[in-house]
């Protein structure tokens, strides 16, 4: 009982110094139970079946997650945990000459850990149930549901699940602390705190010289990562990170010495108010925090990463959607015996397809449907198309199936269902043809070979393209740009032989009032077509298919980069506080000889701002490199969306990020205050 | 001469109602421009109170501080850290250098502190060391120079701003004697040829032996006043003795 009032009298005495400690617990359980209370918000239930799906989808990868986070935050704790236990030796070390046990010691620390433990996970449930609330509105926003039915939900299974999982990390925790102290020698717990690092000067030379192969390493990686220096496969991609890091770490080590030497050969700079103090602490403790400063960069380019990366996915998915479903429902047949039919099936149309079905579609379909064939030749593969370039091009695409056919379709077939999309339509003289592709990697393909300029043999004539370059439109509907490829040729060119039915595509609105209405005939025609090789595609289940995928990537970005942002930012805020402390001695120095308050603090302001600013920069810089490499992986062609998302998870990293330098600041200044 | 520093009355309680323990008790004293006064008393007899009192670190309960004709017990906050930077300089036991700077940026850096333009600094630091003797270690760190040249490098860091006043608290009180003497030496020349005015508590004899004048506290009152004069310091340095032995007398006469 003795021991469990000096854990609490600890806490209250070290109060100031676990603030920014029990914060992060506190948004970490809170965050882990926002996001794991999903599914059980009320405001699911109230979401389509479809959609249901997709959230049971979006559940389980947030589960899976979950573990993974759980382990970033258990490395967080035992981390910061093992930070102000260091910064305690001396106290033990008193304990410990008083005659204590390391027994007994370890038991203060286990109530210290429980005390906080307890606290942060009652606190942060409280605010994470108030979270969550927020949360289905957000959610109800994002799927479209109908917030009438809404109550306030309190989710057992998730309070259940932060508890086990954050009641582990504490154990853990605690067994670390057992460990850590039985290692400790009294003697070192003693002088713990008279330990003074001796400042290593580098050779400047050497800083140089690393500092030059950082940026030459970081170069590498920038411009490959663009692909200017050829192509970039997954082993190649695992060494440029590894380079990245490695040139992120030799950076940070060279950088501080050099800005040392600079400032001091600009001495109208380095000799102004403390500037010369800023600059001699900085470059002490950057050897120790170099480490530190790399994990904590490499971390913020993840974030803004993950966060500007899942934010643009989002926006140009919605986009996306609204531009390519201007109908309501696209049904699309092929034609062909191989595609798993009889030679009988195989010429039917949709139409006859859904009559012979049941549906009659005078009835379900507003006039004026459109339906249209597509068609190939055997002869004309993606091969053929590629004109001089071929062999250049097939070498340096291997894994592209060239053998494929092309899909033809006739200028006036388009034109009828482009008219009906209220898409462009074209037009076409004789001897032309005009070549779609929407699908980014494979359109850059396909311009090299229209730019050769080479005719299109068809039969016994020869046709050039109208245009340079692939131009925009479709046949079925989708959910992103992803037509490969469609040739249109004039009427006639179908006049001759050797032509085959490819697919059958037809066009429709819902003959429907209200959304009810559609969704019930939607419901039919997928009853109708199913196990058959007819592929629907309508504008309800796109949408509800890219909400759904955009509301998932949404939230795994706010997930992750969230539990990211605050890992590294309290990573580096108990880092500083701890150093801020440790060099109090050297702030009464400078009072002493006569600095101002304002100036000391400015002099603290500008060295922790230094330190936390530096990482997020450099990240920043790696960031603009990787976001634009991710975004040409997943083909996200949307440029002011990534525009907008990079503003989004700037004032996001500012709000998170700058609460934790601000009140880093604010606690360092009181630490180095206080002496008075 | 002028009084640069001028002890009136001053009276110094610590504890409340009831508990009060008188720590300095109605003390007058004058400091003239060029003098080199020591204080010396026994642990507990008030002087680094004193020292604290001057050098506003700690405030006085009633009764004057004049330094430069300046009442400083009055001063506040940015005026009172004007006063304590322009015209103080402080010189401790264990010189409170800064570990991360070298020599040169620790005396620089008081001078960057007054604001003074850094071509300046540059010249001053040189000539202030040269003098000190300190010129072959200005680019060595703290941890690289001797207990001794330390205490010369706070001396120089003290003094670089030329203040009316320096402050020197039991200075050689973490040297050995071949150091202290050097510490000294070097004060003698500040004070003798730079005309520094400084004010030293020590209760080491020796070190006192450098002052000019030397006032003895005890229980918080002035015990007794000693002047060099025209003596040897080998001759002053045996008149504090005495009065030592009689202060220590005094002291141990518990019965």
């Amino acid at each position: 009982m003795m021991l469990f009032k000096l854990s609490l009298r600890n806490l209250k005495k070290s109060f100031q110094d676990y603030t920014i400690y029990f914060l992060t617990l506190v948004l970490g359980v809170a965050i882990f139970y926002v996001f794991n209370a999903l599914d059980s918000q009320d405001i699911m239930l109230a979401v389509s079946a479809s959609t249901r799906e997709i959230i049971q989808l979006m559940l389980t990868v947030l589960a899976g997650l979950s573990v993974f986070v759980s382990i970033i935050l258990g490395f967080l704790i035992v981390y910061a945990n093992n930070f102000l236990i260091r910064r305690r030796k001396m106290e033990f070390g008193l304990y410990m000459t008083l005659g204590m046990s390391r027994g007994s010691i370890s038991h203060i620390l286990l109530g210290e850990t429980v005390i906080i433990g307890l606290i942060s996970l009652g606190v942060g449930l409280v605010i994470g149930v108030f979270a969550s609330q927020l949360m289905s509105i957000l959610v109800a926003k994002m799927f479209e549901a109908d917030m009438t039915s809404y109550t306030f939900v309190f989710s057992m299974k998730a309070a259940g699940k932060t508890v086990i999982y954050f009641g582990i990390m504490y154990l853990l925790v605690i067994l670390f602390n057992v460990v850590t102290i039985s290692r400790y020698k009294l003697l070192d717990l003693l002088t713990a705190g008279k330990k003074n690092e001796r400042v290593r000067m580098r050779n400047p030379i050497l800083a140089m010289l690393l500092f030059l192969t950082s940026v030459g390493i970081l170069l590498y990686c920038y411009l490959s990562v663009l692909g200017k220096l050829g192509t970039v496969d997954r082993a190649r991609l695992m060494l440029l990170i590894l380079l990245g890091a490695i040139g992120t770490f030799l950076f940070f080590l060279s950088l501080s010495g050099l800005m040392l030497k600079v400032a001091r050969v600009w001495k109208s700079f380095y000799l102004k108010d403390l500037n010369t103090f800023v600059f001699r602490q900085m470059n002490s403790r950057i050897n120790t925090m170099v480490c530190s400063m790399t994990v904590i960069c490499l971390m913020l380019f993840l974030t803004i990463g993950v966060l500007s990366c899942g934010v643009s996915m989002n926006q140009s998915l919605t986009k996306e959607i609204e531009e390519m479903t201007p109908r309501d429902v696209c049904m699309t047949k092929p034609m062909r015996e191989k595609d798993n039919q009889t030679e009988e099936e195989a010429k039917k149309s949709v139409e006859e397809s859904l009559t012979e079905k049941g549906i009659d579609p005078k009835e379900e379909f507003l006039d004026g449907y459109v339906e249209i064939t597509s068609y190939i030749r055997p002869e004309l593969t993606w091969e053929m198309t590629l004109g001089k370039n071929r062999e250049a091009v097939m070498a340096q695409f291997p894994m592209l199936d060239w053998d494929l056919e092309e899909e033809l379709v006739p200028l006036s077939q388009y034109n009828q269902m482009a008219k009906f999309y209220g898409i462009q339509q074209y037009d076409l003289k004789e001897d032309e043809y005009i070549l779609l592709c929407t699908f980014e990697p494979m359109k850059n393909i396909r311009d090299m070979g229209l730019a050769a300029g080479e005719p299109l043999n068809i039969g016994e004539k020869q046709y050039t393209p109208k245009y340079p370059v692939c131009q925009d439109g479709y046949l079925g509907m989708s959910n992103s740009y992803t037509v490969l490829g469609i040739f249109i040729l004039p009427d006639s060119a179908f006049e001759q032989e050797g032509f085959f039915a490819y697919h059958n595509y037809m066009a429709a609105d819902y003959q429907a009032e209200t959304e009810d209405g559609r969704r019930e005939i939607e419901d039919k025609i997928s009853e109708a077509t199913d196990g058959t090789p007819i592929f629907v595609t309508s504008k309800i289940g796109l949408r509800e298919n890219s909400v759904g995928m955009a509301a998932t990537v949404t939230f795994i970005a706010l997930y992750l980069g969230i539990i990211f942002l605050i890992s590294s930012a309290a990573v580096m805020a108990l880092k500083e506080l701890s150093d801020s402390s440790d060099n109090r001695e050297r702030y009464r120095i400078l009072r002493e000889i006569g600095a101002d308050q304002s100036m000391i603090r400015k002099a603290l302001f500008r060295q922790i701002g230094i330190f936390f600013l530096l990482p997020l920069i450099v990240a920043f810089i790696h960031s603009i490199f990787g976001v634009q490499f991710v975004n040409r992986m997943l083909v996200l062609t949307n440029q002011d969306s990534q525009q907008s998302s990079m503003i989004f998870t700037a004032a996001f990293i500012l709000l998170i990020y700058g609460g934790y330098f601000l009140s880093t600041y604010l606690g360092s200044r009181r630490i180095v205050e206080e002496a008075e | 001469m002028s009084a640069i520093l001028s002890v009136n009355n001053i009276e110094k309680y610590y504890g409340s109602k009831g508990n009060v323990t008188k720590a300095i008790d109605n003390i007058s004293f004058q400091v003239q421009a060029g003098e080199f006064v020591g204080i010396m008393g026994a642990s507990g007899s008030g002087k680094t109170t004193l020292l604290n009192c001057i050098s506003t670190i700690d405030r006085i309960t009633s009764g004057q501080i004049q330094v430069g004709g300046q009442d400083i017990t009055r001063l506040k906050g940015n005026a009172l850290n004007k006063f304590r930077r322009e015209e103080l300089g402080f010189i401790f036991q264990d010189f409170h250098l800064l570990d991360t700077l070298t020599v040169y940026e620790n005396i620089a850096l008081a001078l960057s502190i007054r604001r003074i333009s850094p071509v300046k600094i540059e010249k001053r630091v040189h000539q202030v060391a040269a003098k000190l003797g300190i010129t072959e270690i200005l680019k060595k760190y703290p941890y690289q120079i001797s207990g001794g040249e330390k205490q010369r490098t706070a001396s120089a860091r003290a003094m670089i701003g030329d203040p009316k006043l320096i402050l020197a608290d039991e200075p050689t009180g973490a040297l050995d004697s071949k150091a202290s003497r050097m510490v000294l030496d070097s004060f003698s020349r500040l004070n003798q040829e730079l005309g520094a005015t400084i004010l030293m508590v020590t209760h080491d004899a020796f070190t006192a032996s450098y002052a000019s004048r030397i006032l003895f506290i005890k229980d918080g009152k002035i015990f007794s006043e000693v002047q060099r004069g025209e003596e040897t310091r080998k001759a002053f340095f045996n008149q504090i003795i005495h009065v030592v032995t009689l202060l220590g007398g005094d002291l141990n006469d518990v019965i």
